[in-house]
């Protein structure tokens, strides 16, 4: 009987420690999908609590690549993404997933490789010129093959450098990961191959090791971010008010404002453009 | 080289700090790993149990699969405690995708067949050695059950405190049905995983060396605590 007694005290002690924080946050809450970039870059954690003392409205955020991120979404899993690749969110858009895509800020993607640069690129500014180059001298090449925002860029980078990367091309020099931004960037780091990065996690990330920034500033280099709230209509469970609250606020001139001022040292990581409606 | 050690100094400098951010992360670890081990312990002992007592069609194949099941990839479990939960699957009305909660259910699917494939041996290795003295006292299944469970305890906090450390290790499951999502599903490992992916590896393994310590200090108290009843009961 005592040791009934005991079992289900502990048993109780347990397991209200679990629930009591679902309780305390029954506060109002919205799950956004989003990338790794926005996430690793660290700019929620300073976007977030801006929105959060102003609307009283937590946001918990998903950092997947932006292919996972759409599916989450498409499984009525999150209220809100916030991804980067206007093609799958558009095409998300077709499909009924998502009320309205809005562009809400930049900055691009740079082509990093070894200081010994063994395929000689450095200092370039042409992106197509740069892939041939590494094509030619089979030099490693580290993939996120995840189908992120990134990933799809550099498919799409390779069919502009008229480099059939998925067929004829492809060699063991060509290293698909299928892993994260930053994970992608380890791995890069001790083979020193060459990879496509976001500027943002680039900037923030730590164990670069002999790598460097050699391709940056070609056009087609160009990273946007957009919004979407899940539709409602074909999931149920969206917090509709809460999540167009926060899509509201980002494209806002004051979510704008935050977006623009988030800085590491010296470096300003992303830069809004809402108003920018073609984008 | 230099990172290893960087990694202590890192673990000093965070210990030190008492940052509250990780104190609730170091919790919220404490919290899921350990909920799951008593789920799976509740559901896991008597199962043993039962299976090392009993004699029932399929018995073998069933230990067959208990056993083989010990090897689940935490992210198989983590993919389908996901579909379950996601609000595209069957219990997706409860909304528990990303939850506490959900990472519990994880971790007890995942350590339930260790609990359960372990004590059945332990158990019916008792069983063996005392199956005629409990037959002669006239105790049919359910009492030897019991009293062989009561026998063994002190090798069942053993395979427990194995359940545990596995659940506690794990990060396929939790990252999953969790999402990493900071400040409500962040635990140690995820944690981990995600300070590796900013590239941040000295500051990744001083949690890793901080997990690491916890598990040893609850293994020791664990220990203690046996060793102490053992002396006084054993």
């Amino acid at each position: 009987m005592e040791l009934k007694h005991m079992a289900l005290t502990g048993m109780l002690l347990m397991s209200a420690p679990v629930t009591a924080p679902a309780v305390a946050q029954a506060q109002k809450f919205i799950t956004v999908a989003s990338t790794t970039s926005t996430e690793n870059s660290g700019l929620f954690k300073h976007l977030l609590p801006i929105f959060e003392k102003k609307t009283g409205i937590a946001v918990r955020v998903i950092a997947q690549g932006t292919g996972q991120a759409l599916d989450t979404a498409r499984r009525g899993d999150a209220d809100v993404v916030f991804v980067h690749a206007k093609e799958a969110e558009e095409k998300f858009i077709g499909e009924g997933h998502g009320v309205k895509r809005f562009p809400v800020m930049y900055n691009d993607f740079v082509l990093v490789g070894p200081k010994s640069d063994p395929a000689k690129i450095g200092g370039g500014k042409d992106i197509a010129k740069a892939l041939k180059k590494v094509r030619s001298a089979a030099a490693p090449f580290v993939s996120r093959g995840d189908k992120s925002g990134t990933h799809m860029a550099e498919l799409r980078l390779w069919k502009v450098a008229g480099i059939d990367i998925g067929g004829a091309d492809k060699g063991p020099w060509y290293r698909a990961v299928g892993q994260g931004m930053g994970a992608s960037l380890n791995t890069a780091s001790s083979m020193n191959g060459y990879i496509l990065t976001d500027r943002a996690t680039w900037i923030s990330f730590k164990n670069r090791g002999d790598l460097a920034v050699l391709v940056e500033g070609d056009q087609r280099l160009f990273n946007q971010y957009g919004v979407i709230l899940v539709n409602p209509e074909k999931h149920k469970h969206v917090k509709r008010d809460l999540g167009q609250a926060f899509v509201d606020w980002i494209v806002s001139a004051e979510g704008q404002k935050a977006v623009a001022s988030y800085r590491i040292g010296s470096d300003r990581l992303f830069f809004p453009n809402a108003n920018d409606k073609g984008a | 080289m230099i990172e290893i050690g960087q990694a202590f100094g890192a673990a000093a400098t965070l210990i030190a700090a008492r940052d509250p951010e990780l104190v609730g992360i170091v919790l919220l670890s404490l919290r899921v790993s350990l909920t799951a081990v008593v789920f799976a312990s509740i559901l896991g002992l008597p199962l043993g149990a039962a299976i090392a007592v009993g004699r029932f069609p399929g018995r073998r194949a069933l230990i067959v699969v208990l056993n083989s099941l010990m090897g689940l990839p935490p992210v198989v479990v983590g993919l389908l405690v996901y579909l379950l939960l996601s609000r595209a699957g069957p219990l997706g009305q409860f909304g528990m995708l990303f939850t506490p909660a959900a990472m519990v259910v994880a971790q007890t699917i995942l350590i339930l067949p260790i609990v359960a494939a372990l004590s059945r041996q332990a158990i019916e290795d008792a069983w063996q050695e005392y199956r005629e003295q409990l037959r002669s006292l006239g105790a049919g299944p359910l009492t030897a059950a019991a009293t062989l469970l009561w026998d063994t305890r002190f090798s069942l906090v053993t395979i427990v405190l194995a359940g545990f450390g596995r659940a506690a290790a794990e990060v396929g499951a939790v990252i999953i049905v969790g999402g990493n999502i900071d400040g409500v599903t962040r635990v140690m490992t995820t944690a981990i995983a995600l300070e590796t992916s900013k590239g941040d590896l000295p500051l990744a393994m001083g949690l890793g060396i901080l997990l690491l310590s916890l598990v040893l200090a609850l293994n020791a108290a664990a220990y203690w605590v046996k060793e102490a009843a053992q002396r006084r009961y054993g």
